[in-house]
């Protein structure tokens, strides 16, 4: 058997794997990421519209700081942020991003003199300062009060995680690509690694690490119709679930981008709505002001999602289409100079993909699953719940600055600061720790996964296909969570999902399973797993009964701060059919007391209020 | 009238010893907007789950599905089959390590290009956390954006006749990084240290200026200029260097 030892393990090589990983570098550490792919194609790369920091060098940002950044991401969280971690956020996010500046990122600059922008398709005038040329600029995003959003054109994440990673080669961090960790290695108190799958040769390696960091990013890829890259499939999470032991927290909250295109779900970013782009509906009229007349288009994701859905649905003012209804994304306003240097991005995949140029069309829109909030459930300091020496950043982690809603720019940014911040935590825990490594529970967990694959490959257990089960498995979401929900299309989500789950471990392969690029037997060695975050999903949705943020439920549409101001925590004990759910308090502490968001207007249910039984109303 | 489209695929799995290197032929009914993504998805669920090929963002972003497409280097992704003829054939990229049928170790020989053309800023300034940042002209960093746009697909490199008959040359995208780099005013390497990386046959002047590189590239980076001004700038700096030993 093929073994590794380091210090610290990075399941993942996006932007918070390897953030993590050059502070542990840095610190004199051996580090080495895993990545199911080339660490520059990991996900991070296709983040277009940038990174919050409050850093105030543009005229739109002045009177930007840290602490307006703070009430904003707590209220697009809806209060489901834990505040302490906001703050850490907020506090550190302008310092990396002139870090990134250091190391190489492209910003987009500050050109002082007069200029214009759109809001709300209206022109209006700015003149930037002269003392701030050359500064890294910023645009507008949604639900923030500043612009805040610092860019390189449209290809932020990828501009950052190419400097990310030409730092992290120039530190010597390993990167091993095409290797998928298919379980973790644990004595019940203490992760000690994980096994891992090579996708060139198919064959299992071991790697044995101080310190396992999972950073494998989000799990949209459970949705039929989602804007993340085919990989996000939840492959951490599930390593994780499979302990038994470690939380995955505030699954249910998942967040529709208001701009997914038409059909091919592919993400064209806020930032064509913070520089000013508009959405139409069947009659070419805007409609997100009849709803909220002061953010409009800029209303936080959750909110612009809502009434997107609502306008098509209950108004009946959505594109007809062979894909559905959608909306019009419009920014033709914007001319031609912009979108061909600010929106490159966008404009390409309009034309590559949609066979039209946004210069001169409308671009068919529609929310689209897009982030999960939810993930593994760290500390503050990035230390998951459950295992000494786990840890998690970026998508898969719920340390949790984004609540029920995470603003854009945010992600972006957390995983950045996030990775500064957990990896300075991880070099102080590696500095006094040292750990056993028993061979009988590495010989053990690599039988039980060689055991997995044969009964897979030799069809033991069944003849399901993975690829109907998953299918299975992605109609439910789609159809019973989606961004309105109540109990009854919940309860037939649960009751759909349990019986997937059923079929999940059933699967047995078509064909050989040989050789490291074969996809089957990488879909079915997750497909058990993906089904099970499918059920944290529903279930946390299903007993979650109020809405807050993305969390839309018909039967219970006030905010409940009186019962649910609170963090799902979902861990899957062997032999179950549902995850067994607890709850924790949203935040230690709250620098900002709960209260309206300014926007999304729902009714609230104060923390003060009488106990009485809620009773869902007529959806 | 739906067009049935006939992929012949290239079929190799070099770690099933009964496998040998060989074309299959499928038979697909074409669908509105269909890309090679969702052409090759729907194969490997439909009729053959033993077929390998990479794909990730699915959007032209990522670079993960370079693959020869009808005898061209492309993203398999945002290839609409309406843009191809009924017979299409798919095969590897040449060039990088075979994993199985088209898809390629492509980050093996990226790693390795990190290392010899030392892809980061070379500086010897501490960042200072409490300061304000260096300043820099915007027109600046949307001149390295666009080179930085590269999204390491490794197209160029299959379409390179130098980097096919050499493999010790750097190859097209190297070239484009340094460049990259030349630009940025905060790397401090000088003409002389990126000479010792590029001023030979493996680098600059091994380019034989086929360009198919500039004509394949699927962000359309302007790689002929890069090329160029590289191949100028050290042709340069090596005359520099003769004067001054002789002198």
């Amino acid at each position: 058997m093929k073994t590794f030892h380091t210090d610290l393990l990075c399941v993942g090589a996006g932007l918070a794997g390897e953030r993590v990983a050059i502070e542990a570098a840095d610190a004199g550490f051996d580090v080495i990421c895993l990545s199911i792919v080339p660490a520059r194609r990991s996900h991070s790369s296709a983040a277009q519209g940038g990174m919050q920091a409050a850093l105030a060098n543009c005229v739109m940002g002045e009177g930007d700081s840290p602490d307006v950044h703070f009430a904003d991401t707590v209220k697009g969280s809806d209060w489901g942020a834990d505040q302490e971690v906001v703050r850490l956020f907020a506090d550190a996010a302008p310092i990396v991003m002139r870090q990134m500046a250091h190391w190489g990122v492209p910003w987009n600059r500050v050109v002082p003199g007069k200029g214009h922008y759109y809001k709300g398709g209206k022109r209006f005038e700015k003149e930037e300062k002269q003392e701030k040329e050359g500064l890294i600029t910023a645009r507008a995003f949604g639900g923030t009060a500043k612009w805040r959003t610092c860019y390189t054109s449209d290809g932020t994440g990828h501009t950052v995680l190419y400097t990310m990673d030409n730092r992290a080669a120039q530190l010597g961090v390993e990167v091993h690509d095409k290797i998928e960790a298919i379980s973790l290695l644990h004595d019940g108190t203490h992760a000690l690694g994980v096994v891992a799958r090579c996708l060139r040769t198919g064959e299992l390696v071991v790697y044995l690490a101080r310190c396992t960091l999972i950073a494998s990013g989000g799990a949209g890829r459970v949705y039929r119709e989602s804007t993340n890259a085919i990989i996000n499939e939840g492959g951490g999470h599930i390593i994780c679930l499979d302990t038994g032991i470690v939380p995955l927290a505030n699954m249910e909250a998942i967040q529709f981008h208001p701009t997914g295109i038409v059909p091919t779900n592919i993400l064209v970013t806020e930032g064509c709505r913070g520089d000013g782009g508009t959405l139409l509906d069947v009659n070419e009229e805007r409609f997100m002001h009849i709803y909220e007349p002061e953010k409009a288009e800029l209303a936080s994701r959750d909110v612009v999602s809502r009434w997107e859905a609502h306008h098509m649905l209950n108004e009946g003012k959505g594109v007809k289409s062979p894909y559905g209804d959608h909306l019009w994304l419009d920014i033709r306003h914007l001319g031609e100079q912009h979108i061909r240097t600010k929106l490159r991005e966008v404009d390409e995949i309009c034309q590559n993909f949609l066979g039209i140029d946004p210069v001169s069309n409308l671009i068919p829109v529609r929310p689209t699953q897009h982030y999960t909030m939810g993930g593994v459930r760290t500390d503050k300091d990035g230390a998951a719940y459950g295992l000494t020496g786990l840890y998690s950043a970026g998508e898969a982690s719920c340390w949790d600055m984004h609540g029920f809603n995470r603003l854009g720019g945010n992600s972006l940014a957390e995983t950045v600061v996030a990775g500064m911040i957990v990896g300075e935590k991880i070099v102080e825990f590696l500095r006094g720790y040292d750990v056993a490594f028993p061979t009988s529970v590495i010989r053990d967990r690599v039988a039980r996964d060689q055991d997995r694959i044969d009964r897979l490959v030799s069809g033991a257990d069944g003849s399901e296909d993975v690829y109907k089960v998953r299918s299975a498995m992605q109609d439910i979401l789609m159809d019973w969570v989606g961004i309105f929900r109540d109990g009854t299309d919940l309860q037939k989500a649960v009751d759909g999902l349990q019986e997937v789950l059923e079929r999940s471990k059933k699967v047995g392969l078509r064909s050989s399973g040989l050789g490291g690029g074969n996809a089957e037997l990488a879909s079915a060695l997750k497909i058990e797993g993906q089904v099970k975050i499918a059920l944290m999903m529903a279930y946390g949705g299903l007993m979650r009964t109020e809405s807050r943020g993305c969390h839309t439920r018909s039967d219970f549409p006030a905010r409940n701060d009186r019962d649910w101001l609170n963090r799902t925590l979902a861990v899957w004990e062997e032999g179950k059919t549902l995850p067994t759910l607890t709850y924790e308090p949203a935040s230690p502490t709250m620098e900002i007391p709960p209260g309206d968001r300014g926007y999304g207007k729902s009714e609230i249910i104060p923390a003060d209020a009488p106990a009485v039984a809620p009773a869902p109303v007529e959806a | 009238m739906a067009r049935t489209l006939k992929l012949n695929i290239f079929r190799y799995n070099p770690q099933d010893p009964a496998s040998e290197p060989h074309l299959d032929t499928f038979e697909l009914e074409e669908t509105p907007s269909m890309t090679l993504f969702i052409a090759l998805t729907r194969l490997r669920e439909e009729q053959d789950p033993s077929l390998m090929f990479d794909f990730c963002c699915r959007a032209g972003i990522c670079g993960a599905c370079g693959m020869v497409i009808n005898g061209k280097p492309n993203l398999a992704c945002k290839t609409q089959t309406s843009t191809l003829p009924e017979e299409i054939t798919l095969l590897p990229m040449p060039g990088f390590k075979l994993v199985g049928d088209v898809a390629v170790d492509t980050g093996t020989w990226f790693r390795e290009m990190y290392d010899k053309v030392e892809s980061w800023i070379h500086t010897d300034k501490a960042f200072d956390p409490t300061a304000e940042e260096e300043r820099m002209d915007n027109a600046l960093a949307e001149e390295i954006y666009e080179l930085e746009r590269c999204i390491e697909c490794g197209c160029c490199v299959a379409g390179c006749g130098t980097a096919q008959m050499r493999e010790d040359f750097l190859g097209p995208v190297a070239l484009n990084r340094l460049a990259r780099f030349v630009m940025d005013p905060r790397d401090q390497r000088t003409d002389e240290d990126y000479f010792a990386l590029i001023g030979t046959d493996d680098g600059i002047f091994g380019c034989m200026g086929l360009l198919a590189c500039e004509d394949l590239c699927p962000k359309e980076l302007p790689l002929q200029d890069q090329l160029g001004y590289l191949r100028r700038k050290m042709g340069i700096h090596a005359f520099k260097r003769l004067f001054a030993r002789s002198g």
